[in-house]
Parts: structure tokens; sequence; C-alpha cells
């Protein structure tokens, strides 16, 4: 079948969307003067053909066309859909993997935000209100346990961010215990969440939450308090996230649950800070005023020293400049990784020489996969000439032998090939044994890339035999007696006339092989030591064990649209409409 | 075969499971993830069988801990979790931990105190190495050679490897950093206590690299367990770093002519990690099989079936005899005193921030 | 072998057998010898041998045992291409990647011969067959017809002194048949080249061939002329084959000079003229042309045969009509007469005299 064969399929479904926007019935008024019109255009001969009740004949024949069409549309809506849901989607969502990079601004909002204002070139770490923002996104990032996964995220970027996140996220609870301690030194009151509660959330809430237990369902949703926001709005933020967190991460009741540490530092921050609280009246206005007076006192945190005393790290430049650099929601920084290069505040850099990686891989996978796709070609063609010229019942017979190893898993091949490649292996052992190669000289055939290209090959081989088989069947046997009747050699007549023919099974077979190859990476881990090794196999790392999803869908999207370029370039100098698979 | 594939059958995998899922959890099921072959055998020698007759529960196995961490990753992304405990490397539990993917716990309060009364987070001890990690065998990374293909001087360093000259012949190491560039630096003149010190710099990781140079056209590099054992067994490599119980495996089990080193072998720790987020009713299940499988008498009895050492101080005394060769198994434990004189624990705290960066370097300088 | 050449023989068949499967003979002792410029047609049903002999001489088969010659040298180990024998496929087999141009250039490339020879010689071969302003179309761009003009355009492009053309208008409707046939008689004529043409089709080979071959199981059951072949069938297998027969089976009684007298199988007896038989006894075909036979006792010679028979089935045919009969038990006897505006139209179930002239009545085998 031709591939072009799927051409109208396709024109069909794109003149069906066309097809939905022009071909609208017409409303009878409509109807009624374009028949009008058309009986003044039938006596002039010069408007567009009409059908016989007046409407232009194309459109009458975009409607009669529209069912069956859409009967189409809906015989092959659930291939559609599968294919949807089953192909398409996941692989664009991967693809978005690849410049997608919310985590930073998800996790660090209020730091990053901040950080907009920061001179990254210069040579001063922010100042202490970026490390106070810091401490209050990496306190509710802890709670949440999101940190560690930034900084997993940010530890492919800059050597050690891992281990500061997880260290700080585990120490930074500490830092709002100064003033925890001291407002609770004051008064018991400031102790347990109820007390909070009762001056923070409405009286409403407060009255569904008195006596709420699990068993009553849904935990009726925070209300902040009126005017409180205005009094203390540092606290009312925060105890807005907290109470979100509780409730909907947690699922704890919120009545009951006792304030955080970082509840205890933006209270102090707004009794120190310009407030109203002289006007205020609502309840505990009391413990208010009085720890208001006592808060100006307290011992109080510099968040610029109290980080450092975590890690020297948060002081130096290269943390700040890293999590600045990958503040925006989307990144290129995964495609330029994926091709060498990196970020930096400067812009974008190559990579120091011993990192350097995927321009090699890319390039090897190209050569490796074309080297392959050759030697397909080589051991494929008389195999399927052989096959074409049998009669059907031997070659039935033959064609089982070539599918054959379809019928084993692909990682018993392998594995047979490494028993027949490897130094004490049956190849290796043969050559010995006919004294053709020295007991201490035997060849490497594994481990390498001689090891990758006969495994592969082998693998292959059949998507290449198959696809030459349908074609070559169809050439008669004729042509070649033709051109031998008009005088041309046994090999004129092949190479002048049969080969020309074959070409499209070739182009056919060759278009899947090196598709598959560029793509397999089980075969070159295991046979492919280190230099026969593809891009795939850095892939099948990202993706399943380095966890930087990030890095393989950049990857996966350059191999992608290097495979598009290489079908387009065939389109353009062979012509697709050259290839057969039968 | 690349991404999308892996995506397909992830995608595939979580929609099957799913279906699976909707009914087997309905029964008393529940299925645990482990690396299959040996060491699969043994837990389920030592923990599922004689759990399933205590209590009933069916337990069904999955062995895809090789891919268990970009799993668990696609399943909790799809909000459909199908595993109830995971067996992973240490290094993966840290990983899922800061991913979030892990659940933390309270050693103390979910596993069982030792027989010996000791606390559990005494009796683990060392092995506790991140809030997630429920440990199980301690296990070390070594070298083992053909005793037929080393003359009448067998290696006793780890530093042999490095030896072309008193050792020809290729060598096997892990096609992967960790526990490649701690030996190289070792063999390089760097005190044991200043390895990662040294590691952590440039110029450290550059002289290592360097150290492995010397060796890189006599190093067949694996990526899978079995690879080294089979490659000694056909006589392809004169020497090769595997897991110890690998080579106990091919030693007594096999017969083969093989040898091992007890030098500086790299100890590590493997367990179990629980999803996060797990449903009330599964998560209740699978606590009270964790700590059951990982008292004091069940890791001693998983020594009888694979030469991995219990991760509680307490199961050493209870180690016995392997369970079909009957030979005592103790002496062969990573843990025996005899076999640690001289270890080398894995820093996971260095690894888990320097995995990227040496890693990106050591696959950079495999592909020159 | 020894140069045997016997005459102006240009092709020669001698004793040539063919077997596939070393069991069954497809060509039984094939012996054949045609002048220079002839055009000999093989002429039989599927599975007669025809084809096969036609791949012998092409060189695509070899022949079993004999020995065929071709302008006196013995050809059988002389591979195809160096036969210098143009071929004409049943199916074109005009080379679908190359244009008309090309296709026509490919032997005379393969001859070494230079570009502007080439170009020339080229468009010469497509004004025989006048196609010249298709020099650059694909064959898939071309009608059946067309192709075919291409295909014998090619054949001859490089001057062959022998064509075959095996079943070259097999694929063609009746029309353009029928004109092809004069084109390519005509050609062949004017060239003066020596043609083997194999067909199934009777009429094609007795219009265009100056001897036809007819075969059958392997033989050539008679080679003569399109007239004679018609007219004086050596056996009953050529009889029927070629053209409309009566058949009437019976026994000879007698022998009498250049006349036998048959007793048919329904008791009476007829006169015929003996072809393959000898003596009293013999069982016998006695085969009469449908358009020999004469019921208008005016027409009829003196003393001619009678036989009674009654009129079953009247066809008008146009130019003709046709009659059928039941005579001397057989359902099946056809007469045809011209539809010439004296002609007695008979009607069925009315009963006649027919008869015949006695050297028209052939007494074949059985």
């Amino acid at each position: 079948m031709a591939l072009s064969a799927l051409y109208p399929f396709f024109t069909s479904l794109s003149e069906q969307t066309c097809g939905d926007t022009m071909t609208d019935a017409p409303t009878s008024q409509t109807a009624a003067s374009s028949a009008a019109e058309a009986r003044i255009s039938d006596a002039a001969h010069t408007g567009p053909m009409l059908a016989a009740d007046g409407t232009p004949l194309k459109k009458s024949l975009n409607r009669a066309l529209r069912l069956q069409k859409m009967r189409a549309l809906a015989l092959i809506a659930p291939l559609l859909i599968f294919v949807l849901v089953t192909f398409i989607a996941p692989i664009a969502d991967m693809l978005f993997r690849s410049v997608e990079n919310e985590i930073v601004s998800e996790t660090l909002p209020k730091t990053t935000s901040m950080l907009a204002e920061w001179d990254a070139q210069g040579t001063d770490i922010p100042d202490e209100a970026v490390f106070e923002a810091l401490y209050d996104d990496m306190f509710f990032a802890q709670e949440a346990k999101l940190h560690t996964r930034l900084g997993s995220r940010l530890n492919y970027e800059l050597t050690g961010v891992s281990s500061l996140f997880r260290k700080s996220g585990r120490r930074v609870e500490d830092m709002g215990e100064v003033f925890q301690d001291q407002f609770e030194d004051l008064d018991d009151f400031w102790k347990t969440g109820e007390n909070w509660n009762s001056f923070m959330a409405s009286d409403d809430w407060l009255a569904q939450m008195d006596g709420w237990k699990k068993a009553d369902g849904a935990q009726p949703r925070f209300e902040m308090r009126d005017g409180i926001a205005q009094t203390l709005p540092a606290t009312a933020a925060a105890y807005a996230r907290f109470a979100d967190f509780i409730q909907y991460e947690d699922g704890d009741n919120l009545y009951k649950e006792d304030p955080w540490a970082i509840m205890y530092s933006a209270l102090h921050k707004d009794l120190t800070g310009e407030n109203d609280l002289a006007s205020y009246t609502g309840p505990a206005t009391e413990q208010l005023t009085a720890a208001a007076a006592e808060a100006a006192g307290f011992e109080t945190v510099n968040y610029t020293e109290a980080f450092k005393d975590i890690d020297d790290d948060w002081h130096n430049l290269e943390v700040w400049q890293t999590i600045k650099v990958y503040s925006p929601t989307l990144t290129n920084g995964y495609f330029l990784n994926a091709i060498d290069m990196q970020k930096s505040v400067d812009g974008v850099e190559m990579r120091p020489e011993n990192q350097q990686i995927y321009g090699i891989l890319f390039w090897r996978t190209m050569v490796m996969s074309i080297a392959i796709t050759a030697s397909c070609i080589i051991l494929g063609y008389p195999v399927a000439w052989i096959l074409a010229n049998l009669p059907t019942r031997q070659a039935n017979l033959l064609l089982i032998l070539v599918l054959l190893p379809f019928w084993t898993s692909l990682l018993v091949r392998t594995s047979a090939w490494k028993v027949m490649l490897q130094q004490q292996g049956v190849i290796n052992d043969t050559l010995v044994w006919l004294g053709l190669v020295a007991t201490d000289d035997r060849l490497a055939l594994i481990n390498n890339q001689t090891g990758t290209i006969i495994a592969m090959t082998h693998i292959l081989l059949p998507f290449m035999i198959l696809p030459l088989y349908s074609v070559m069947q169809t050439i008669q046997p004729s042509y070649l007696r033709a051109a031998k009747s008009l005088g041309a050699t046994n090999w004129t007549a092949f190479w002048r006339v049969y080969f020309p023919q074959s070409i499209p099974g070739i182009g056919a077979g060759s278009i899947l092989v090196f598709i598959l190859a560029i793509g397999y990476y089980i075969t070159p881990e295991i046979v492919g030591g280190t230099s026969g090794t593809f891009i795939s196999n850095r892939i099948a790392y990202h993706i399943s064990s380095s966890l930087n999803w990030g890095l393989g869908a950049a990857l996966g999207a350059i191999l992608l649209a290097a495979v598009l370029l290489l079908y387009y370039a065939y389109d353009k100098i062979v012509g697709i409409d050259n290839v057969k698979l039968g | 075969m690349n991404l999308t594939k892996t995506l397909m059958a992830s995608t595939a995998l979580t929609v099957a499971a799913g279906m699976a899922h909707s009914d087997g959890h309905m029964a008393n099921e529940m299925t645990i993830v482990s690396w299959g072959g040996a060491y699969s055998a043994s837990q389920q020698n030592a923990y599922h069988k004689p759990y399933s007759e205590m209590t009933g529960v069916k337990i069904i196995n999955d062995e895809s801990s090789a891919e268990a961490v970009s799993k668990l990753r696609a399943m909790n992304e799809a909000g459909n979790v199908t595993w109830d405990l995971v067996d992973v490397e240490a290094a993966d539990a840290i990983r899922l931990c800061d991913e979030g993917l892990a659940m933390e716990i309270d050693a103390d309060e979910v596993l069982a105190a030792g027989a010996d009364g000791s606390s559990a987070t005494d009796d683990f001890g060392d092995s506790l190495i991140s809030d997630c990690f429920i440990p199980q065998i301690v296990f070390s990374t070594t070298v083992g050679y053909r005793t037929d293909m080393v003359g009448d001087t067998p290696p006793t360093s780890i530093c042999a490897i490095f030896d072309t000259d008193a050792y020809p012949g290729k060598r096997a190491l892990n096609k992967r950093p960790i526990g490649n560039v701690e030996w190289a630096l070792l063999c390089d003149g760097v005190a044991k206590d200043e390895i990662y010190d040294v590691l952590a710099t440039p110029e450290g990781q550059e002289r290592a690299l360097a150290k492995l140079d010397t060796i890189k056209s006599d190093v067949i590099w694996w990526s899978a367990g079995a690879d080294t054992p089979q490659l000694l067994a056909d006589g392809e490599i004169v020497m090769g770093s595997t897991y110890n119980g690998r080579l106990f495996s091919v030693i007594a089990e096999q017969n083969q002519p093989v040898g091992m080193l007890w030098d500086a072998q790299m100890l590590d720790f493997d367990g179990w990690i629980i999803p996060k987020d797990l449903p009330e009713d599964r998560l209740a299940r699978v606590m009270d099989y964790v700590k059951f499988a990982t008292d004091t008498q069940r890791l001693a009895d998983q020594a009888a079936y694979i030469s991995y050492g219990p991760a509680r101080a307490s199961s050493a005394p209870l180690v016995g005899n392997h369970a079909t060769l009957g030979i005592p198994m103790a002496e062969h434990m990573p843990t025996d005193p005899a076999n640690a004189s001289n270890v080398f624990v894995t820093n996971y705290e260095f690894w888990a921030d320097y995995r990227d960066d040496i890693d990106a370097k050591f696959q950079a300088w495999l592909v020159k | 072998m020894a140069d045997t050449k016997s005459g102006n023989a240009f092709v020669e068949f001698e004793r040539v057998q063919k077997s596939y499967d070393g069991e069954n003979l497809v060509v039984k002792d094939l012996n054949l010898s045609m002048p220079k410029g002839e055009f000999l047609t093989m002429l039989g049903p599927s599975g007669s041998g025809k084809t096969t002999c036609l791949m012998m001489l092409a060189g695509f088969e070899t022949a079993t045992y004999g020995d065929i010659r071709l302008d006196g040298i013995s050809i059988n180990n002389i591979p195809p291409h160096k036969r210098g024998i143009g071929m004409v496929f049943q199916n074109y087999a005009l080379f679908p990647h190359m244009t008309v141009a090309e296709n026509l250039s490919f032997p005379l490339e393969v001859r070494k011969i230079g570009k502007s020879t080439r170009e020339e010689k080229v468009m010469r071969a497509l004004g025989m067959v006048q196609m010249q302003d298709f020099a650059g179309r694909r064959p898939a761009q071309l009608s059946g017809g067309q192709q075919q003009r291409i295909a014998l355009a090619r054949a001859l492009v490089f001057e062959p002194e022998l064509v075959l053309m095996d079943e070259p208008l097999g694929a063609l409707d009746k029309q353009l048949r029928e004109t092809l046939q004069f084109e390519i008689t005509k050609l062949a004529h004017d060239l003066g080249i020596t043609v083997v043409y194999v067909t199934h089709d009777q009429t094609e080979a007795l219009t265009m061939s100056d001897r036809v071959a007819v075969f059958d199981d392997g033989r050539i059951q008679q080679l003569a002329p399109p007239d004679k072949l018609y007219e004086e069938p050596e056996n009953s297998f050529v009889a029927q084959f070629i053209g409309e027969n009566n058949t009437l089976e019976g026994v000879v009684q007698e022998m009498k000079g250049d006349v036998a007298i048959v007793k048919l199988d329904s008791g009476e007896v007829i006169q015929a003229k003996p072809v393959n038989v000898t003596k009293a006894g013999e069982r016998t075909r006695v085969s009469i042309r449908p358009e020999r036979v004469e019921f208008d006792k005016s027409r009829m010679q003196d003393g001619a045969f009678t036989l009674k028979a009654e009129v079953l089935e009247f066809i008008y045919m146009g130019d003709i009509f046709r009659t059928r009969l039941r005579v001397a038990g057989t359902d099946d006897f056809v007469v045809k007469t011209r539809n010439a505006p004296d002609q007695v139209r008979l009607t069925p179930g009315s009963q006649i005299e027919i008869g015949w002239l006695p050297e028209d009545c052939r007494a074949l085998d059985a």
C-alpha cells in the first residue's frame, strides 16, 4: 500500500472542517432570494452553476457530501480518540515539560518576585528583605514538602542546591521559634490555636466549627474576621495560607490546630510596624495591645545571618544567580543543556568541555543509524530478492524464518548476540579454531560500535526485508526478460531495470529502520559499551534514573525534530510518493 | 522505543494498573514491588509467605524496582498509585523522599523494637539514611576475580583493578560514577576519610577520572547486576565489580573458579519506601506488613536465602545456615566483622548533591 | 553438434524436447524450419507448448534435448542478451521508471551506440508506430494500444532480424486488435524481418501469418499457410481448432480410389475425401465446414450426396445466417449461408435435405 493512499483520508478530514464553516444550510429567506437570483443569473449565463432548487451547485454538493463525511468521521472516531489520548496527548505533555519551569516561582513566590529587583551581575548577595521572603517561602514549602523537590530541580543546574534546600527545610522552622517563645512567655494566650482562631476567624465560622468532628463531613471553609487583615496584614496573610494548608492539604481540624512558628514572626512584624491597633476593637484586643507594647523589645532575627548559619552557601552568589536565572515559568534551559550549552547571568554559553556529551551522542546516533540502515539494505536486499522469486510455498516458509526474530524477546535476542560476539564467544572461538585469529588477539566485536551495528542490524532486518519483499513481488519477471532480450547483461538488466523499480521498497524500509534505530536504547545499552551507545540511552537515563524529565523531554524533542527534518528532506529529494509498503 | 514508548508504556501501565487496582484492592491484597530474581525469592520466603499465612493477605509481586523512581513519579502525576510498598536502594529512597513521592515515617513508631529490647532507631542505626527509608539489608559492591586467571598471587587489594601489569585482562565496572570514583581516588593515594572532600572539588573529580582513564581501554561497563557474574563465568574478564550476593551465588552455588575481595567494599543499603498519599485502608495494611517484615527475626531469616546482611544489629546473632546449601551464612555477610574490616560507606548526602554533576562528567568522559 | 543447415532455413528447431519436472514433456520432439522474412504464428490452446517454444528461442528456457539454430548457428548456449532477438511481451513489459524515449533508447545504450545515432533511431522507430509525440511520456500515461506500439517500437529499434511476439494483442479490445494486427503485419513485411508470433486467437493467426503452426499436446499438429490450414486440415484437432466445423463419426466401409465410403454411426452412408484413413474398417471422423453445406437442391452438383435433416434453429447474424440442424443423430450440425437477397431463410421444424461436394468432406482420424 502506498503511503499516499492515506492522503485522501486526511484531506477528507480537513475538508470536513472547512465544510462545517462554509456550508451552513441557508435560511429559507436566503434560499428564496438566491433562487430568484438564480433565475436572473440563469438568463444571463454568468453566475455559478446552480442546482435544481436554485442553490449554488457547490453548496448543494457540499451538503450532500456532509452526511457522508460525518459518517466516515464517526467510524474513525474511536481510533482518533484512542490515538489522541494514548499518543498525541502524552507526547504533547512530555514536549511541554522541556520548557516548563513553574516549580521555582510556585515554590518561592515571594523570593522570586523580589529577586527581580536584584542585580545578578553585581557582587552583592540580595538584601535582608529577600532573605525574609525566602524564610516565608521556605517555611510553607517545607510544610508542604516541596522544598526538596525544588532542590532536586535546581541541583540539575548547580551542584549542592539539593542538600542546601533539604538542610534549610529542616532548620527553617527553628528561625521563627525565637518569636514564638517570646510571645508564649509573655502570655499563655498565644499558645493555642483556639485562641488564635478566636480573633483571626469570623464569628460564623467559629460557630460552625464549635463541636465539629471529622464524622460530620467536610470542614467548613475558614473565613477571615472582617478588618483583621487591615490591622495585622502580615499575620492575616500567613494565617490564610496556614488555614488553607491545614484544611485542604493535611485535612486536620483547623479549629484545634496550634499555629506554626511563622505566625509569630508575622505577628511581631505587624505589631512593631505601622498598624492601626489603636482603633482595633475585636476579640483579644487586650492581649494584642499588651503584646504590642512588649514587641518592640523582643529579641529579633536577622534572616540573612540565620540562613548563613544553616549553610554558608546562602551567601554564595551562584546560588542566588541560579534561582534568579530559573525564576521564569518557561525556560529554554533544558534545550540549552541538551545541546551542551548552559544559561548563566551573563547569557548563554557553552558548557565546560568535560561536560559536553549530547552533541557527540546526537552525531553518533545519526551516523550509526545510517550505518545500520545501510547494512540492513545490503543484507536484506538479496534475501528479499530470493523471497520474491521463490514459489509461494517456499517463500512463505522462508518468510517465517525472517519473521522468527519477532517472536523472541528483544532482551533474549540481544543477550544471544553477547554470547556470539564476546571475546570468548562463539564467533571468536570459531575464528581461533579455524586459525584465522590468534587466541590472544581475539576480535573485539562487542561493547563497541561493531556490536551495536551487528545486533541492531539483525533486529531491524525484518523491517527492511518486508517492504522490500512486497515491492519486489510486484515487479514482474518479464521486465528482466525484456531487458535481457533487448541486449542487457544480467547485471545491466538488474541495475538499470530491476533496481530502480525496487527503490520505493528500499525507501520504505530505510525510513522504518532508520527511525526505529535512532530511538533504540536497550540493544545499544547491552552490546554498545561506551562507544556504541545512542542519545536514547541518555534519554532513558534522564527519564528513569535522574528524573530530569525536562532534559529528557528536550533531548526527545530534538530527536523528534531531527526525524521530521530528515523525513521532510526525504520527501523533497526522493518524494514520499515513492515509498511503498507493497 | 524512546520517549514515546516510555510514555505510552507508563500510560498503559497506569491505566492497566488502575483497572487491576479497582478490583484488586477490594480484596485483601497488597502490591509489593521488588527487584526480581533471587532477591525477590528471598523476600517471598522470609516475609511474604509467613505473612500471608498469618493474615490471609494476598501479596502481588511486581518486579519493577529498577524503574521504581520513574514509575512512581508517573503514577503520582496520574493520581493513581497502585503500589503499596516498594523496594529501592538507599539513594533512590532519598530521591523519592525529596520528590515527595515517598512517605516520611517515624521509625520508632512504625517499626518493631529490636528483639534485644533496643529501640528501632538504635537497632537500625546508621542505616536510617532518609526519613522515608525503611532499611532491610546491607549489601556491598565489591570485586570478584577468576582464580584461574590471576596466577599465584590472587589480588588482596581493591587497587588490583587499576593494576593491569599484575592482572592483565578486561575488568568489569559499573557504568555509573558511584563507587568507581571513590575507588579511583583511594587507589590514587587519597586517604579514605578525605575522599568525599576531594571529590567535592572539580580537581578531585578530574583526578578520579584521570585514574580511571589509565584502565579505560580494559574496562567493560556493566549496567545490570547479572552482567559481571556472567562475564566471570564466561572467562571474558579477569575481575569485575558486582554485588556481594551475586558473587556468593557464583562461588558457593555455581562453584565457578571465582574468588572475591572484601577490601574497600562499597557498603550500601536496600529497603522499603511507602508511596505517599496511600488511602487509609491500604496504608494500614502496609504498615502492618512492614512492622512484621522488618522485625529482628524476619531480617535474620532472609539471610538464609541470600548473602545480604540484615540491617538490624539485633538480627546478626540470629543469622543461621543457608536454606538449601546448609552452610553458615554469617561469614558471607558484608557486615560480618571479618569481612567488614575495611569497608567504605557510601555518602548518600554527597551523592544526592553531586550525582547530576559527576554523572554528567563521567558520561562525557565515557563517550570520549 | 554438426551444422545441419538445410537450404535457406533461418530459424530451425530440431528434435527439441522440453520438460520442467523430469516426468512430463511439455514440448515433444519439435521440428520446425522457417526461412528468413517469414511471419510464422504458433497457435494453440494454453498449455500446448507454444509459449515454451518461444521462450526457448528467446533463451529464457533451455531445451532439455535437441538443437535450436538461428541462421545456421546453434544458440543453445548463447545467453538471451547475445541472441539479438527482439521480443514483444504480452503485458508489454515497458520499464515503468523510464520515459518512452528512454525505453527505446535502452537497447541502443547497452549496445554502446552513440547519443546522436541513438536519438535518431529512437525517433525513427517511434515514427514507424506513429508515436513521435509521446517520447517524453511514461508508460503509465499511455493507453494499452499506445503501450503496445511502444513495445513494438522498442523490439524493433535495434534492428533485429528476428522478432518474437508473445500474445502481444491479448489485452486489447477487438477493434484496436484488428488495427494493430494489420499494422504489425505491414511493418514486418516492410522491414523484411522474420517474426515468430504466439497467439491462441485463430483469427489473428489466420489473418497475419505466412504460415501457422498449430500446437497441441507439445507437438505441431500442422504447419501450413492459413488457407491450407483452414481448408485442408490434416487431422481432426486442427479441423476442430481452426474455424467452425461439423463432424460426423463413422467407419470406413470401402476405399474407392480417392474417395472413401463412410458408414455413419446413425446408419447413413456418405462419401468423403480420405485424409487420415487408408483402409476399410477404420473409424473416422468426417469433417465438413458449415459454409460448404448446401440445402438448395438446385445448387447441388449432380450425384451429390444428400442427408436428411431437420431444422432446429435459425439465427440471424447480419452478414450471415446460421442454421442449426439435426443430422445423422447429432443436434449441433451447423449450416452457414450468406445473407444474399435470394437466400432462403429456413424455418425451424421443417425437413430438408443437405449435401456437399465430396472433396469438402474430409475423413480424418477418429
